[in-house]
Order: structure tokens, then C-alpha cells, then sequence
């Protein structure tokens, strides 16, 4: 069966995220009160396997392995 | 005695490197792409650039390449292995250092000289500094802010691990000195064993007088040194 996921890997809670933090301020220069803004990464992915239940393995390994450092990221799958 | 420096598709630091070791120093050194065998080299270096267009993350593509897990094995066997920005990211990715480069606080490309103190001159690649020495070399690169969680910190700290530290002209372990918001100003460290270094700063640009600073040239000759030794 082809399946289509959607990864997600965004700095783990308490980590710089300078980039975020640009963008907020530049929200904020144009008058919005934000009080954060944290940048995520979003992979869309589409593979074979047997079932979704296989999807999701393969997918977990493949953020184990290279999609996200598990040194600063956390991830999620979701499979549509 | 022979060295190999690693060529991945975005390397551009690798002919640098090159003219060091093998015009500078005469030790016979190859450029290896990274489809082709290591095996029979006596060190590696991994060269700065921007491997894969630093997609994903910096060093990340190319730390899922077959050739690391020679360069594992290749450190196992006791041998040198240098990661020079670029380089170190591609280390810490395959997790043969601790640890994560993560974007500079001012999250702007950094190119410029900074002073840097060796914190351990017994490792394989910095046998010929002084202790507390502060050398002279360039950084170049958007993600060089080194993370590492408390216990990894604590190991690397309570092991000497870290061996090189962003300082004032002074010496001195202060924020102003920090380029891109490492944690504890850390710029360079070693893996357990003292022959897998990673660093952010480019040794090799700092290699002869002409270049505005020769400090860098001690790292590559204590990695001969470290060889000859046996």
C-alpha cells in the first residue's frame, strides 16, 4: 500500500530557537503581541508498506536515524 | 605514514587542508571522495565546506554516508580523525562526538579571527600547544553554536574533554568572546580517547605567517606527531 506521512521535527522545549525568536520580533516591530514563535521543520513523505501500523515503524526509524537529532529535536508522524 | 581527507559532495575546505599536510608538512595525503575506500590511511580529516547544501542539517547527509562507519572503525583502531567545521557538524551527526551544532544566536553567517584557549594539550592533535595557551585562528559558518545537555556537559568538562574555548585576547572565558552562543564558549572537543576531534574554527587557514596566524599548524603536526609516536 502507498502511504503518505507527515514528519515533524521542532527544537526540543527550552532550546535557542533563534530564528524563532527573530520572527517574533519582527511580528512584534509591526505591532502584534506575540509572546513566542518557534520554527518547525515539516517533511512530507511517501512510501510503501504492508500497513500503517509498517509505515509508521519505518518512519520512526527514519527520524531516528537522520530525519531529526534526537540531541535537539522532537518529532512527531503522522500518516494520512 | 599517509593521510586521507574526505571530499563530499559541498566540501571546498578539502584543497586547503591539502596544501597543510602534504606541501607544508610532506606528509603524503590523498583526497578521497567519499564513495571510495579509507582503508590502509593512518588519519582523516573530515574538511569544512557545505556538504549536501547543509539540507536538513549541517553535516547530517553526509553523516549517513557508508565511508563514516570507516572513519569509526578507523578511530576504534586508535587513529587520528579531525572534523573542521563542516567537519565536526558531519562528527557530531554520526555521533562519534557529543553533542549538536545548532544556528548562532545572531543567526547570521560568522566569518572572522578569534582567540582561542587550548584547554588540553594531551590529545592527538594538540600535543605541540601549551596548556592555557591562546592561539589565533578564523571561523567561518551559521552553525557553530555547540549544545550539549547537562550530563553530556558534565562528562566532557569532568574528562577534559573540551579543548578548545573562544576567549579574550586575555584568555579569558567571557560572553563578548563567544561568536555564536556555544555553551561555556566551547569551540573544540575530543572523544574519550583523545583522537577524534572536532572544532569549529579552520586550523588550516591559520597555517602559515602569510595567512595572518601559524598557531593552526600545531594542530596538524601533533596529528603527525600522534602517528610517529605509534
Amino acid at each position: 500500500m502507498k502511504y503518505r506521512a507527515e514528519i515533524t521535527t521542532q527544537l526540543k522545549e527550552g532550546m535557542l530557537d533563534p530564528e524563532g525568536d527573530t520572527i517574533q520580533r519582527a511580528l512584534m516591530h509591526l505591532g502584534y503581541d506575540v509572546s513566542g514563535v518557534h520554527t518547525a521543520k515539516k517533511l512530507l513523505i511517501e512510501l510503501e508498506a504492508d500497513s500503517a501500523d509498517d509505515a509508521t515503524k519505518m518512519l520512526d526509524e527514519m527520524c531516528q536515524k537522520l530525519l531529526a537529532n534526537p540531541v535537539i529535536h522532537n518529532y512527531s508522524i503522522k500518516i494520512q | 605514514m599517509k593521510f586521507a581527507i574526505i571530499r563530499f559532495g559541498g566540501s571546498n575546505c578539502d584543497l586547503d587542508v591539502h596544501h597543510i599536510l602534504n606541501d607544508v608538512l610532506g606528509v603524503p595525503t590523498d583526497l578521497i571522495w567519499y564513495k571510495d575506500s579509507i582503508e590502509g590511511y593512518d588519519g582523516v580529516v573530515i574538511p569544512g565546506g557545505f556538504s549536501y547544501g547543509d539540507y536538513l542539517r549541517a553535516g547530517s547527509i553526509a553523516a549517513s554516508t557508508q565511508i563514516m562507519e570507516s572513519v569509526k572503525q578507523l578511530a576504534d583502531d586508535g587513529k587520528p580523525v579531525i572534523g573542521i567545521c563542516n567537519g565536526f557538524q558531519i562528527l557530531v551527526e554520526s555521533g562519534l562526538l557529543p553533542g549538536a551544532l545548532c544556528t548562532n544566536v545572531y543567526p547570521k553567517f560568522c566569518c572572522k579571527w578569534v582567540d582561542l584557549r587550548v584547554e588540553n594539550n594531551d590529545t592527538a592533535f594538540t600535543s605541540r600547544f601549551e596548556k592555557g595557551e591562546v592561539v589565533r585562528m578564523p571561523i567561518a559558518h551559521k552553525e557553530g553554536n555547540f549544545f550539549a545537555d547537562d550530563a553530556a556537559l558534565s562528562d566532557l568538562n569532568s574528562h577534559q574533554r573540551v579543548v578548545f574555548r573562544y576567549v579574550d585576547s586575555g584568555g579569558d572565558v567571557v560572553p563578548a568572546a563567544n561568536p555564536n552562543g556555544s555553551v561555556e564558549n566551547i569551540a573544540g572537543i575530543v572523544n574519550e580517547s583523545g583522537n577524534v576531534l572536532g572544532m569549529m574554527p579552520h586550523p588550516e587557514r591559520a597555517s602559515e605567517s602569510i595567512l595572518g596566524s601559524d598557531d593552526g599548524l600545531k594542530v596538524f603536526e601533533s596529528m603527525v606527531g600522534y602517528v610517529l609516536q605509534g
